[in-house]
């Protein structure tokens, strides 16, 4: 168990690293002078080398490279150049929206998702099997961002049930809120959904082909505690997996999801940013998203070890 | 003992493929947007950018199909252009993934010495976003379709270079590699010969879905406004364009939101069917 | 063992010209095409055949447990409970059959190591068969639990009880899986190969327990194999498959002495003459490929399946062949069944 987690971490750092050697030289191939953006184009040249002095972008490269690294250590992620504040604080005013957005839409995703493709499984080939599979096929095909406009004119102009776009106004309460992320949620966890109906079903598929549930029958038990007990118990293992690796996916829909429906998150930030060239905030938020999904990635490692008794780290 | 009266199990992969209508139907559905691609220019009168301030947002009606733009452009001549633009992305990530990959994948899995530092670096990569990742490159790169197409093709990448990867540890262990090593084969010879004809049909299934999700990825970014210059007709350019015009003239998103879905639910299935077809596993299991 | 007179109570199950068909859309397989079986009250039968031969798919055929594509086509296979009442298996409900599994019928797996739960303790799945069929407090299933852990001779059961299968070894789970099957104490016992999977030790032991079960349960067991050193040891009638159908069923020592179809003789001289005087002795010898090989289904030959391979064929043997009656209990799928006989006395 502890030299598991030992391995486990040293894994765990060994990517991160490769992570901000990856975020580091992307940053350094952006055109243009950090020094000269930062500053402005009013800013005369002598002004721009000692900022440049002094942001260390003199230095060798590996040097600037360590000295990223001692920053990041210290909790310092950069200032952006656009909003002149320490990226992390900019970052976390906008952090509420994307975490609802996210955890919404994986929620919705989840429980429409889950027991189809199960039920799917179960009665494999049928008209309701085929008919999930072709919707999951479908939810897989169509742009989220085009389904966001068509929730947008239905769903809230036309009936107008759901606040259209926007986060309230700023006094808004945490109920406007969540209003204002229903019709996002729905439309980045339709997208969501493929993939976990896809792989409930595979999965489930699996597991009902075991030998045990072929022993659990013959033990003359009800079909629903064959399914219940039995098989999905053993089919929600690799499943739990993929709603990890599917984090990534549900961020990249998030930063489209939230363009389309004007919601002041990270992930429209990180737009903004790229279209103003505010490389520190890019790099920052590169950096945030791939640690999280590491350590998303760890969380249900651990699960596992919860939930299946054959795994002893 | 266990053999059945199955033709299906003794045809060869092209017919395995045919027989699924479904899949057969999809081919047919991508040939045709392929030639309407290639043949763009001969199967419509208009101009993709020919303006006609008189003929502003009609609705589909006989002369124009799908009905006319904000700027009086005949809709159906810009989704046969932009289908180019977005088809040629898709191609271009597809290919490129597949070299980038291929190289990778084979690197890791028959140099055990590069193989943690290139696994490390494709679970680094497997940490970004697809979107995300795209625009960061996008960012460094500048936006152009040439850049786009890399950009893409950098993010799609671990895809190929995992299943390579996996394939070639697998043929490494072969007898007849290992065979052909003692009887001093070099090399890249056996690489050439052994690996590659054997991760051939992985790949060929892999670079279809990824033909599919950078066409939804190009969609996505041209939405955004990051990549591709919004002159240049793409379909995500079409629909981000139209988008405030959704209540009064519909058909602007409509139509370039179905060419895409539809162009992907057509590459998701045939890569399903590739997979059925060249897999030999899965043929055998029935 | 020696009797050779009829049997005279009604027996615990017959089953005749089973058929079972996977059923596919572009395809058939027809796995079992003619399976007639008689097991006596607390006896012994074990049906044997090489590998694909359809042993497991008519086990399952029985049971209610085949796979979605399967289906039973034709026949009957008539489940005979102690009080006289009778059900045809092939025809029950799917509600008639699971009230039948476990107190009437229960099977034993091939595969040890993958036909437990991996999720659940040993002790729950057993607990969870009881608690199925049986009026009983939890406390109490668990106390009948620890009781047939121990007859099955789990060392530690208070111990065991609460592990996980991946925490036994391949004997000791096949233990599990038999008192699982053993727990409601059921009339009829399929075991499906239980011993292939284990090595030659564990393999001895369990047939040890198995046997004395029997004597202490009384029940019948149908036992599938492969090994005809096994079939010595533990039946009392023998029913011998060939690409799908029975062959030959006779009393254990009727078949080693004097089979009467060729393909059991084939089988027979494939393993060392001792054994056949002494049928302990030559336990470990197992079914030996006679020349040629089983022909797949698709292609099975006109009349006798076996022709092909047969040293007694001839023009005759290419019309449809019945079930003749080669001595008391001893049926045979061979009309020149007699010059088989002969053949093998001398
Ligand atoms: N699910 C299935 N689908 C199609 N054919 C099957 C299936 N299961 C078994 N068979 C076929 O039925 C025949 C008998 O198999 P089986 O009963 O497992 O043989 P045995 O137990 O005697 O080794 C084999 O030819 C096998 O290929
Ligand atoms: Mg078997």
């Amino acid at each position: 168990m502890v030299s598991y987690l030992r391995t486990r971490l040293l894994g765990m750092v060994l990517t991160v690293l490769i992570v901000l050697v990856f975020v580091f030289f992307i940053a350094r191939l952006a055109p243009g002078d950090p020094a000269e953006l930062l500053l402005g184009p009013d800013a005369s040249a002598a002004d721009a080398e000692a900022l440049r002095e002094r942001m260390g972008l003199n230095l060798p490269v590996p040097v600037q490279f360590l000295s990223f690294l001692g920053q990041l250590l210290r909790g310092d992620l950069g200032t952006s150049i656009f909003y002149r504040q320490p990226v992390l604080e900019v970052m976390a005013a906008r952090a509420e929206p994307t975490i609802l957005l996210t955890l919404m839409s994986l929620a919705i995703a989840v429980t429409i998702a889950l027991p189809i493709g199960i039920y799917g499984a179960y009665r494999r080939g049928g008209a309701f099997d085929q008919g999930a599979v072709a919707v999951a096929m479908l939810a897989a095909a169509l742009p989220n961002f085009w389904v966001g406009l068509l929730l947008q004119k239905y769903l809230g102009t036309d009936l107008g049930w759901f606040p259209v776009s926007g986060y309230g106004n700023p006094d808004a309460s945490i109920w406007e809120r969540v209003q204002h992320l229903v019709l996002p949620s729905i439309a980045l966890g339709f997208a969501q959904s493929a993939i976990i109906l896809r792989f409930s079903r595979a999965s489930m598929l699996d597991v009902l082909g075991d030998d045990y549930i072929r022993t659990a029958r013959s033990k003359g038990i009800s079909e629903r505690r064959v399914v219940l007990r039995h098989a999905l118990r053993n089919a929600l293992i690799p499943i739990v997996t993929v709603i990890g690796l599917s984090f990534a996916l549900l961020i990249s829909g998030a930063v489209i999801t939230e363009r389309v429906f004007n919601l002041p998150g990270v992930g429209s930030l990180i737009v903004g940013a790229v279209l103003r060239r505010d490389y520190p905030l890019i790099q920052a938020a590169l950096i945030v998203v791939a640690a999280l999904y590491i350590l998303v990635n760890f969380l249900i490692d651990m699960i596992y070890l919860a939930i299946d008794p054959r795994v002893k780290y | 003992m266990s053999a059945v009266t199955a033709s299906a199990t003794h045809a060869g992969p092209l017919r395995v493929l045919l027989q699924n209508r479904v899949v057969t139907l999809s081919i047919v559905v991508l040939g045709i947007f392929a030639i309407a691609a290639i043949f763009a220019p001969y199967l419509t009168p208009y101009q993709p950018n020919g303006l006609s301030m008189r003929e502003r947002l009609l609705p589909p009606s006989s002369e124009h199909w799908a009905g006319t733009d904000e700027l009086g452009r005949d809709i159906f001549t810009r989704l046969i252009y932009a289908g180019r633009v977005s088809l040629a992305v898709g191609l271009g990530v597809a290919a490129l993934a597949s070299v980038f990959g291929v190289v990778l994948g084979i690197l890791a899995g028959f140099f055990s010495r590069l193989d943690p530092a290139i696994s490390r670096l494709l679970d680094a990569m497997m940490a970004f976003p697809d979107v995300l990742l795209a625009i960061a490159l996008l960012a460094a790169f500048g936006g152009s379709l040439l850049n786009l197409i890399i950009a893409l093709a950098i993010v799609f990448t671990p895809r190929i270079a995992r299943v390579v990867r996996a394939s070639s540890l697998v043929v490494r262990e072969l007898t007849y590699v290992e065979a052909a090593r003692a009887l001093g084969v070099s090399t890249p010879r056996i690489l050439f010969h052994h690996v590659f004809r054997n991760i051939t049909s992985p790949i060929i299934v892999q670079a279809t879905f990824i033909f599919a999700a950078a066409m939804l990825s190009e969609a996505g970014l041209s939405f955004l406004g990051i990549g591709i210059d919004p002159s240049m007709p793409t379909w995500g350019v079409m629909i981000s364009a139209g988008r405030q015009y959704i209540d009064t003239a519909g058909w602007l998103i409509l139509f370039p939101g179905l060419a895409i879905t539809i162009c992907v639910v057509a590459l998701q299935l045939t890569g399903d069917g590739l997979r059925d077809a060249l897999d030999p596993r899965i043929r055998k299991s029935i | 063992m020696h009797t050779s007179s009829p049997p005279l109570a009604p027996p615990t199950l017959e089953v005749t010209a089973l058929q079972t068909s996977f059923i596919y859309k572009r395809f058939s397989v027809k796995a079992v095409r003619d399976v007639s079986l008689r097991l006596e009250r607390g006896k012994t039968l074990a049906l044997v055949g090489e590998s694909g031969s359809g042993k497991s798919v008519a086990a399952l055929s029985l049971m209610g447990l085949l796979p979605p594509a399967g289906r039973i086509v034709g026949g009957q296979a008539v489940y005979r409970q102690a009080d006289g009442t009778t059900h045809d298996l092939a025809r029950l409900q799917r509600r008639q059959m699971r009230r039948l599994s476990g107190p009437d019928l229960a099977m034993i797996f091939q595969e040890p190591m993958t036909s437990l739960n991996p999720l659940l303790t040993v002790g729950d799945q057993i607990v969870e068969m009881l608690l199925t069929h049986e009026r009983l407090s939890r406390e109490a299933a668990r106390k009948r639990t620890l009781d047939i852990l121990r007859l099955v001779e789990i060392p530690a059961a208070e111990r065991r009880i609460d592990d996980y299968p991946h925490q036994m070894s391949g004997g000791m789970r096949q233990r599990i899986v038999i008192a699982m099957a053993l727990v409601c104490n059921p009339a009829l016992l399929i075991a499906d190969e239980p011993t292939t999977a284990l090595d030659v030790t564990i393999q001895a032991q369990i047939l040890d327990l198995m046997r004395r079960l029997q004597a202490e349960l009384g029940m019948s067991i149908l036992f599938i194999t492969h090994d005809l050193g096994v079939v010595a040891e533990i039946a009392h009638q023998v029913a011998v498959m060939y690409a799908g159908e029975v062959v030959e069923q006779a009393e254990v020592g009727q078949l080693f002495s004097s089979p009467a179809h060729p393909y059991t003789q084939g089988l027979l001289s494939s393993i060392p003459h001792a054994m056949r005087k002494n049928p302990e002795e030559g336990r470990r010898a197992r079914l030996n490929p006679i020349p040629g090989s089983v022909p797949p289904i698709h292609a099975l030959p006109e009349g006798c399946t076996f022709r092909p391979r047969c040293p007694h064929s001839e023009q005759r043997c290419t019309l449809p062949v019945t079930l003749e009656t080669a001595g008391p209990g001893h049926r045979t799928r061979c009309w020149k069944w007699e010059a088989v006989q002969w053949s093998t006395r001398h």
